[in-house]
Parts: C-alpha cells; sequence; structure tokens
C-alpha cells in the first residue's frame, strides 16, 4: 500500500516536483474556475487557454524553450484577446461569445501556425500537453506566485467579485469596481492558465479550472463550500492522477483531467444537489 | 420648494435614437412621483438616465441637494440569476454596500438593520433561504428590503408592482408610503393608473416628450392620455432640436 501511494514520491524527485506544482494549480486555478462556472463562462476558460498559444508561442521563437518568454507571451496573447473581444462587443452588435470565439479561433491558428513552421512536433506536444513531470525550479516558483497571487487577489476582491457575477448592474448601480473587478478576473484567469500550461499544457490546464467546480456544484450551494469542495477535487485529482500516469506510464496531463472528469461523473449521477439519482428519487416521491 | 432633479432639454437614447426627448422639469424634493406613459415613452429609459446607466444624448440633468451616489434604483427586470447560490439575508446585505464596501465587516448595527429590513418587507423568518427558493413576490419583498437598506434620499423604481400578488403589492406600496413619510424623494415606473391615482400625489406623463407634470389629477386627464397615445403613434422617425414651449 504504502509502495503503491507514496513509494514514488519517496524515490522520485521529478514526482515530488510534479506533486508541488499540481497543488499550486490545484489551489490558484479552482476558485477562479467557480467563478467561471457561475458566470456561465466556462467555456470563456477554454476559449482563454487557446488563446494564449500564439504569445507562448512567439515567446518559444525568441528565446526557445525559456520559462519567461513564453509566459509573458502568453500573458500578453490571453490579455489581448479578452480586452479586443470586450471591445468589439461594446463597440458592435456582435456577441460577447461570438466576438471571444472569433479571436480565439484567430489567435490559435497563430500559435500552431508558428509553431510547426519553426519548431518540431515535440515542442509543439510540450505546449499543448504540458510537461508536469519536468518541472524546474524556476518553473516550480512561477507556478507557486500565481497560486499565491491568485488567492491573494480573490480575496481583495471577494465582496466585488461575488456581485459582480450575481447582480451586475446593481454594482454598476453603486460602485465604479464593477468594471475593475472584471478586469481583475480575467487577468487572474489568464495568468492561472499561463501557469497552468506550464504544468499541463494549454488544453489541459482548463480542465483543472472547470472540472473541480463543476463536480462541486452537486455537493453543495454555498459560495464558500464551492471553492473549499472543488480545491480539493482538484488535489485529490492531481494526486492520483500523478499516481495513476506514473504506475501504468501514461501521459500525466491527461491522466490528471481524467481523474477529475470521474469526480465530474460520479457527482453527475450522486450528488445530492441536483444529480441525477436524487432527481429521479424527487420525480418517483412526486409520482407516489 | 427644494429641488430633488432638474432637467434641462434632456435628452436619452440608444444608437442616437432618442427615447426620452428634450425633457424640461423638475422633480421635487419629497415628491412621490409616477412616471406613467404608453409603451416605448421611455419610462424606464429615463430612470436609467437619472442612476448614470446610460449617458445623456443632449441636455443637462442636475440634483439639487443629492449625491449622484445617494439613489437607490431597482430595476424592471432584475438581472440577478436567480440559481446563483446566496441567501436572502446575503442578497439584503448588499444594500450595505455604500457603508461596507469591498472590506469592512459586517457588525452587529448592520445585522440588526438587516433583520430591520426583512421584517419590514415580511421576510422575517427567509433569511437563510437561498434566493432561488424564493416566489416571484416574494424575491420582489427582498428587493425591497435591500433598497430599504440602500437607505438613499432619491429612490428609483421601475414598475416594481408587475407580474406580483395583490397582496405583496399592497405591502410594497406601504413600504413606499412609508419612505414618502420619511421625506425620500420617489419616482417610480407604473403601468396600474387606477394605483397611480390612489397612491402617487404626483404624476409624470411622458410620450418620449414629456405630456404633462405636477398633481395627478390634473396630469391624468382623458384628454392628457390620449394625447400621450397619439404623440407616441405619431413619433416613429429621428426627431432633431429641443423647440422651447411654451410652459
Amino acid at each position: 500500500m504504502w509502495e503503491l501511494l507514496f513509494q514514488p514520491f519517496v524515490d522520485f524527485g521529478f514526482m515530488r516536483r510534479a506533486l508541488l506544482g499540481c497543488v499550486a494549480v490545484s489551489v490558484g486555478a479552482t476558485p477562479l474556475g467557480v467563478f467561471l462556472m457561475l458566470r456561465r463562462m466556462s467555456l470563456t476558460g477554454d476559449a482563454m487557454a487557446h488563446a494564449i498559444l500564439p504569445g507562448a508561442a512567439v515567446g518559444y521563437l525568441v528565446s526557445g524553450l525559456s520559462l519567461g518568454a513564453m509566459t509573458i507571451g502568453g500573458l500578453i496573447a490571453g490579455m489581448a484577446v479578452a480586452l479586443l473581444s470586450g471591445y468589439v462587443t461594446r463597440m458592435t452588435s456582435l456577441r460577447e461569445d461570438a466576438s471571444l470565439a472569433a479571436f480565439y479561433l484567430i489567435s490559435l491558428a497563430l500559435g500552431v501556425l508558428i509553431i510547426s513552421t519553426r519548431g518540431s512536433n515535440v515542442d509543439l506536444m510540450h505546449v499543448l500537453f504540458g510537461s508536469v513531470l519536468a518541472l524546474d525550479n524556476a518553473a516550480l516558483t512561477l507556478l507557486c506566485v500565481i497560486a499565491s497571487l491568485s488567492l491573494f487577489m480573490l480575496a481583495l476582491f471577494f465582496r466585488p467579485l461575488v456581485l459582480e457575477c450575481a447582480d451586475s448592474q446593481f454594482l454598476r448601480s453603486v460602485s465604479r469596481l464593477s468594471a475593475v473587478s472584471h478586469f481583475i478576473f480575467l487577468t487572474l484567469v489568464v495568468m492561472n492558465l499561463v501557469g497552468g500550461f506550464h504544468a499541463l499544457g494549454t488544453l489541459m490546464a482548463v480542465g483543472i479550472m472547470i472540472l473541480p467546480a463543476a463536480a462541486a456544484s452537486f455537493w453543495t450551494t454555498r459560495i464558500s463550500g464551492l471553492i473549499a469542495l472543488a480545491a480539493a477535487i482538484a488535489l485529490l485529482a492531481s494526486y492520483s492522477g500523478l499516481l495513476l500516469s506514473y504506475h501504468y506510464s501514461l501521459p500525466t496531463g491527461p491522466a490528471i483531467i481524467l481523474v477529475a472528469g470521474a469526480f465530474y461523473l460520479v457527482s453527475v449521477v450522486f450528488g445530492i444537489q441536483g444529480g441525477i439519482v436524487q432527481q429521479t428519487r424527487t420525480v418517483s416521491a412526486v409520482e407516489i | 420648494m427644494s429641488v430633488a432633479v432638474a432637467f434641462e432639454d434632456y435628452s436619452l437614447g440608444y444608437d442616437r435614437n432618442p427615447a426620452v426627448m428634450c425633457l424640461r422639469t423638475e422633480i421635487a424634493k419629497g415628491s412621490l412621483t409616477a412616471v406613467v406613459g404608453p409603451n416605448g415613452a421611455g419610462k424606464s429609459t429615463l430612470l436609467k438616465g437619472v442612476i448614470g446607466l446610460l449617458p445623456p444624448l443632449s441636455g443637462q440633468m442636475s440634483f439639487g441637494a443629492i449625491q449622484c451616489k445617494d439613489i437607490s434604483y431597482l430595476p424592471q427586470q432584475s438581472e440577478i440569476d436567480r440559481s446563483f447560490p446566496i441567501s436572502v439575508r446575503e442578497l439584503v446585505a448588499m444594500g450595505l454596500w455604500r457603508e461596507v464596501g469591498s472590506f469592512r465587516g459586517i457588525g452587529r448595527s448592520h445585522n440588526a438593520r438587516i433583520a430591520e429590513a426583512l421584517a419590514a418587507v415580511g421576510l422575517d423568518s427567509f433569511e437563510k433561504r437561498a434566493i432561488g427558493s424564493l416566489s416571484g413576490g416574494q424575491f420582489q419583498r427582498a428587493l425591497f428590503a435591500r433598497v430599504l437598506l440602500q437607505n438613499s434620499p432619491l429612490v428609483l423604481l421601475d414598475e416594481p408592482f408587475s407580474a406580483i400578488d395583490a397582496g405583496t403589492t399592497a405591502d410594497l406600496i406601504n413600504v413606499v408610503k412609508h419612505w414618502h413619510g420619511e421625506g425620500r424623494t420617489i419616482l417610480a415606473v407604473l403601468h396600474d393608473i387606477e394605483a397611480v391615482r390612489a397612491h402617487f400625489p404626483e404624476t409624470l406623463l411622458l410620450a418620449r416628450e414629456m405630456v404633462a407634470h405636477g398633481p395627478t389629477d390634473k396630469v391624468l386627464t382623458a384628454e392628457n392620455q390620449f394625447r400621450a397615445r397619439q404623440m407616441c403613434e405619431a413619433c416613429s422617425g429621428p426627431p432633431h432640436t429641443c423647440t422651447r414651449h411654451a410652459s
């Protein structure tokens, strides 16, 4: 039992690093996922994750697999897409989902183009699927800084954020913080996606954000409960995903996300807040 | 008589199409005014302009002694997501925003006021209920409690009694009258002309332009109402400059 669950982490430094990286990503990203879900913006997270690709690619072109260049590039590309789509939504009749979709698709195509003309397939795989088993000190530090910063900013702006989600019209009528908190929120989402893509890759980073939040929503209806439970699910998924990938030689990012996905599916069926089993019970109780 | 809000050739609209045109009037401080008019007369638009959600196309609006942050606004269709996981108490406590902002805690005196506001709208025992479990009328009561806590000298209500039951309407009209008694200025968009006659001393009749403004019985004449309907039907093309009416 010990060998199965703990020995890999005792024996191998890269497993410990991977675990620490995943813990940082889980703790920082899941609260944002909860807010994305509550604002019905779950797919926005996905779109933003794709949008950071060309920035990371340009960073890669300029200085190879450099952490700093790829991070800054990703941040710039993500924020550019967020701001441009927000601008187009305000200035034209196009709705937000369509303008965001347009910009992230352009961004994604650009990213794939840049990588495939100048890099190798191995590099593309690294960017798309991350390299959680090869996190160096700098990457780990970056992940931890991003997680700490996210938690700090969330604590600072918790009340306006909740208000902005629940009733943005009211917040706009009493305060100017509405736009500010929305902007800070988007910045944090992009930051966490960029951090997450070093560990899990652009495609998987959004999974650790959204899946735990969606699973948690089947168990509690309090915001604080949602955040705590989502973080716990993300941590558990990271730990078991790492172990699965170690014992069965599976790619790590997808393994972690699939475990989170399993949590989600179990919650859909057995969740006490509107899960399938509970729903059918209620219906049959009414019929009797 | 001091003035709460003054409009000077005030025009409002969307995409340069005016929905309210050349409004020139004053809302007296402490008045209880109903805003009435046909569909598309610009009633809701006017409230959005006063609260600052919509910038004026032209003209000016000024507040008397009131700061523009001292306004409570209850929109016609609240954009609140009813499935959002907050309790009735938390919804109502939002009304304290101007006092507590992002950081200050909600203290004992605040808690007492929240309880008081809930009691005033008849939701004493609903504190901990999720907002999703409330009926339409109960939800409107909760929104009134939030306005109560905002404690503003100027209150804007957009169709506050549409789609709620008679009992709730009667209770909430009493809340509005109580505000009036406390000297607050109230501007309410209403459809129910009978309720306006019964409870609102002042009326502003709009048909994009102002038709009449004054004591309710003088404004709500058959002739004025007919004129308002005609004006609303006639005014389809985009209009231009404000002509000064000899008023």
